[in-house]
């Protein structure tokens, strides 16, 4: 029987050797995901059973559990190797995270098993937060369901990059052969593949089997002859390893300062990504003070280097001030410093729910602060993927939110760095872990630099000399922002244009914002993603406000596709001097139009993320004032008069001084 | 080294060391319960290591039924507290001592109920430990599978497997409500926690970092010839004159060793000649016993273990 029959034939032969590679073995963690009657127990049974993991007094209690409460008519059933707690077998379902562990010729491993119940979404994060790989079980019975989803989905949110989709029981969908349905495998895994388009990029390995039977876990099945892929193990001797560490930015977040003497002063930790070495320069956050490190010691001596996941002690070379929760890095590559941060957050906590304004205790690596959610920026639909607006995330509940802290975390995007990327909400009365939190870059956020707070927390501006007054009666008219919002070739820019020659012609001084234009200058940096539509518009919405400051009408001409993004463009200028202006033309029309020949560029397939063609344009329902351009006339006629109910508008609003 | 390929001893070290410190770093008084076994043996080697250069900042603490080996209780006073220099507290229940209770009149139960569990408790409100260190590991049997790494403990001990704290990454929750002030004065017990430092090892693991790191061990794990009965067909070692032998019994000199130390009545021994840690390690990857089977307590009826748990065994 395989290579197993290797190992023991070495064992009893040479056991010094056989120790010689053990020792040398690898670890791969990895997580099983199904529903209740996937058959989770029944693979992870047959993965030890078939590795010879089982001992045989277990294998002799599981046929006697078998037969007084199997399933399977009285023939083993390997759920019973794997379901441990009383209450569980009775009731015949696994109800929290189980750790099993194995090992083979090339590796060892270790199983976090997770339930696939909807109230248990916690234990599944808590079971993927270590792992390197998921196996998400579907029946083929039942194809891609809700339940695997929303395993997807959390597995992704938790970072792990190697997915198998264990389409299992195909051995009751066989073709006229008698063969597993080749069919029903590629529908299964076309259906999952759809549905992970809208997910970060992971490797998806599908494999066809029956956990039941044995087919493709450990031995190749002889009823997939259309399958060339490994078996479950194999795939899993082979995949590579620590895809989620990062091995760039060094970052040591000190857990203990050990002080047996006065001659020795350590600084003990795991390092939680890249790499230190004696000599190199480091600073301690968030003091920012400098120095060097002097010895990576261990109680096996001296290192050359540390990197992740050792536990070391690093003595420095100077006395700088540095205690349990600041963090080492390499002057250079610091990681984000900040009380306000945004997160995903897995909502634990079946006592109460996460409220905005309830203070927690933030707990992020060794770094323990109070903290509180400022805002709930939405809530993701686990099945959908859609987000909404919540006013509180419940048990099991996965939403985005802007945290402020008491005291400053050291971080990086959790996407970037596991090790500093991690945090738990603890509730302070009852002291349950209320909810995981997974940070994002400032720039990830739902809300962006729009709600970050300022970096610089100490300026004061200058002061006014002159009043809003005094500007609006030397101009003749009071400042005002109009938001232009529309497809690409709507007209909203040349409506913009004929706007402010209108305002000039009358001796009042109209300023045009143009999108499109700021993008070679100020928003030089930025391309088209969503998060970079937004602040491109933010940067658009600041220079609004400081022209308005000086009395200008201002005219912005920005697609700004997402209505959240627009009403906090809203709030940004301010509601009494702000109006969104809506030119609607049909997208054919703007097709035709294509004036700066973005839909033929679409067409060509050389740009992505076009509004109104794989980007959504959410057409507003808040807009003050529409300009549907179809009606109101093509052509220069159509322009003046829609420059005419603009300006007809802006009389209404006060904007206009006689 | 290789940055993506670390053994996965040297990653179960890591863990483990990370686990101490933060253990010691967010409880006032941790303490380890230290039973003479490997499994200590490595606990220990791991505190040593987590605090290198310092000693470990908390006493060991061993909770004894006055019924282990005497090689036990030699190699606990002469390595532990002599050559490695460490507060060692020693806790017996003497309101069992002085009712007699033991493990041959009194049944295994009644007996590792009283002395162990009940004792254990005793010893961690005398000294008011909030944290204790313990050398279980999930792969010993199916309802520790499920046990947290560090594990919440009620006022009276007690562990409900059905009210556990998520614990995602390495970051632990080491939150707990201390009985303060006038309540700690009127005896009231805050709660605590256990931590398990080894949860993620196997057995084979434990063997072999003892045989990389050259970890002196009890000689009970090492075959020798040893005085035994046969009780149930498991070998039973005569280790004093408190062992009543059975009328017509004599003990027979065997080729003996251990694969788990307890009281040494209730310790089944196994015939071997292995005499060195290679040959205990194939032994024991060859043999088809799991490994608590010599441990008398596991019989006592289907999910026994979680049952002890629940009253706060460990």
């Amino acid at each position: 029987m395989r290579a197993d029959q290797a190992e023991r034939e070495l064992i009893s032969r040479d056991i010094e050797e056989y120790l010689a590679r053990h020792e040398r073995k690898d670890l791969l963690r990895f997580l099983t995901c199904g529903s209740v009657d996937d058959g989770k127990s029944t693979l992870i049974g047959r993965l030890l059973h078939d590795t010879h993991m089982v001992h045989e007094d277990t294998l002799a209690a599981a046929t006697r559990d078998s037969k007084a409460l199997g399933t399977q008519a009285g023939e083993l059933d390997l759920a019973f190797l794997v379901d441990g707690l009383k209450s569980e077998r009775e009731q015949g379902i696994t109800i929290d995270v189980a750790f099993r562990y194995f090992t083979t010729a090339a590796r060892k491993f270790i199983i976090a098993d997770t339930p696939g119940h909807e109230q248990f979404t916690r234990n599944m994060a808590t079971g993927a937060s270590n792992c390197d790989l998921a196996i998400l079980l579907v029946d083929a019975r039942h194809g891609i369901s809700v339940q695997t989803r929303r395993h997807a989905f959390i597995t992704s949110l938790l970072g792990i990059g190697e997915i198998v989709l264990a389409v299992n029981k195909l051995d009751l969908i066989t073709d006229s052969s008698g063969a597993f349905s080749q069919d029903r495998f590629n529908e299964i895994v076309r259906a999952f593949e759809e549905f992970s388009t809208r997910l970060p990029a992971r490797n998806i390995r599908a494999i066809p089997m029956s956990a039941l039977k044995g087919d493709n876990v450990v031995e190749r099945s002889a009823q997939t002859p259309w399958y060339s892929g490994p078996t479950l193990l194999e795939h899993l001797e082979t995949v590579p390893l620590g895809g989620h560490r990062n091995h760039v930015d060094f970052r040591f977040p000190v857990q203990w300062v050990n002080r047996p003497n006065l001659d020795f002063r350590g600084f003990a930790g795991t390092v939680a990504s890249g790499c230190v070495k004696p000599g190199d320069r480091v600073m301690v956050l968030p003091s920012r003070r400098t120095t060097t490190v002097k010895q990576v010691v261990t109680f096996d001596g001296d290192l050359n280097e540390a990197h992740p996941p050792l536990s070391v002690t690093l003595t420095l070379a100077d006395e700088v001030d540095c205690s349990r929760g600041d963090t080492l890095v390499h002057p250079g590559n610091e990681p984000h410093v900040s009380q306000d941060v945004s997160a995903m957050v897995v909502w634990m906590d079946d006592a109460a729910p996460l409220v905005p304004g309830k203070e927690y205790i933030l707990k992020h690596g060794p770094h323990k602060t109070p903290a509180s959610v400022v805002r709930i920026a939405h809530r993701v639909d686990v099945n959908t993927l859609d987000r909404s607006p919540a006013p509180a995330l419940a048990l099991n509940d996965i939403g985005e939110v802007a945290i402020r802290t008491s005291r400053p975390l050291v971080y990086d995007a959790y996407t970037r760095n596991r090790g500093t990327g991690a945090f738990i909400l603890v509730d302070r009365l009852t002291n349950m872990t209320a909810g995981a939190g997974m940070l994002l870059d400032p720039s990830e956020a739902d809300g962006g630099n729009w709600t970050s707070a300022p970096r610089a927390t100490h300026l004061a501006p200058s002061a006014q000399v002159i009043t809003p007054d005094e500007r609006a009666k030397r101009l003749g008219q009071k400042p005002f922002t109009l938001l232009f919002t529309g497809l690409s070739g709507s007209g909203k820019s040349e409506v913009a244009r004929a706007v402010e020659r209108r305002l000039f012609d009358l001796g009042r001084f109209g300023a045009v914002i143009d999108g499109s234009a700021l993008r070679s200058g100020m928003s030089r940096d930025l391309g088209f993603t969503k998060h970079e539509r937004s602040e491109n518009l933010r940067r658009g919405m600041e220079l609004a406000r400081a022209m308005n400051e000086v009395g200008l009408i201002v005219l912005a001409s920005f697609t700004a596709p997402d209505a959240s993004v627009r009403a906090r463009a809203r709030e940004l200028v301010g509601g009494d001097r702000f109006a969104l202006v809506h030119v609607s033309t049909p997208l054919d029309a703007c097709r035709r139009r294509d004036p700066s020949g973005l839909y033929a560029a679409a067409a060509r397939g050389s740009v992505k993320d076009v509004p109104g063609l794989d980007l959504d344009y959410e057409t507003p329902t808040d807009a003050d004032l529409a300009l549907p351009m179809q009606e109101i006339g093509a052509g220069e006629a159509g322009v003046r008069a829609a420059v005419e109910r603009v300006m007809a508008f802006l009389e209404t609003r006060g904007a206009l001084v006689r | 080294m290789d940055r993506a390929r670390l053994s996965h001893l040297r990653e179960l070290e890591a863990e483990s060391i990370h686990i101490f410190r933060e253990v010691a770093a967010s409880f006032e008084k941790p303490v380890l319960l230290y039973s003479i076994g490997k499994d200590s043996a490595v606990l220990l080697q791991l505190a040593m290591k987590a605090f290198y250069p310092a000693k470990p900042p908390f006493p060991l603490l061993h909770v004894d039924t006055t019924w282990k080996f005497r090689d036990m209780y030699r190699f606990r006073d002469e390595y532990v507290a002599k050559e490695l220099g460490l507060e060692l507290l020693i806790h017996i229940n003497q309101e069992g001592l002085a009712a007699g209770v033991n493990p041959i009149t009194h049944g295994s139960r009644k007996h590792t109920d009283i002395m162990k569990t009940q004792g254990l408790r005793q010893a961690l409100d005398k000294h008011g430990f909030d944290a204790a260190f313990g050398g279980a590991r999930r792969d010993e049997e199916k309802s520790r599978a499920k046990e947290r790494i560090f594990s919440f403990r009620d006022g009276q001990h007690r562990w409900d497997p059905r009210n556990q704290r998520p614990e995602l990454w390495n970051i632990y929750n080491t939150e707990i409500h201390r009985a303060a002030g006038i309540n700690r004065a009127a005896g009231t017990r805050g709660e605590s926690i256990r931590v398990f430092p080894l949860s993620n090892w196997t057995e084979l693991d434990v063997w072999q970092y003892i045989m990389l790191e050259k970890i002196p061990m009890v000689p009970l794990y090492f075959a020798a010839m040893r005085p035994v009965v046969y009780r149930g067909g498991v070998p039973i070692m005569v280790d004093d004159h408190r062992l009543p032998l059975e009328p017509g019994e004599t003990p027979q000199m065997k080729m003996i060793r251990f694969r788990t130390l307890g009281c040494y009545p209730l310790s089944g021994a196994i015939e071997s000649n292995a005499t060195t840690l290679p040959e205990i390690i194939r032994e024991m990857l060859e043999t088809k016993l799991s490994e608590r089977q010599g441990r008398v307590i596991d019989h006592d009826g289907a999910g026994s273990m979680e049952e002890k748990k629940k009253e706060g065994y460990f």
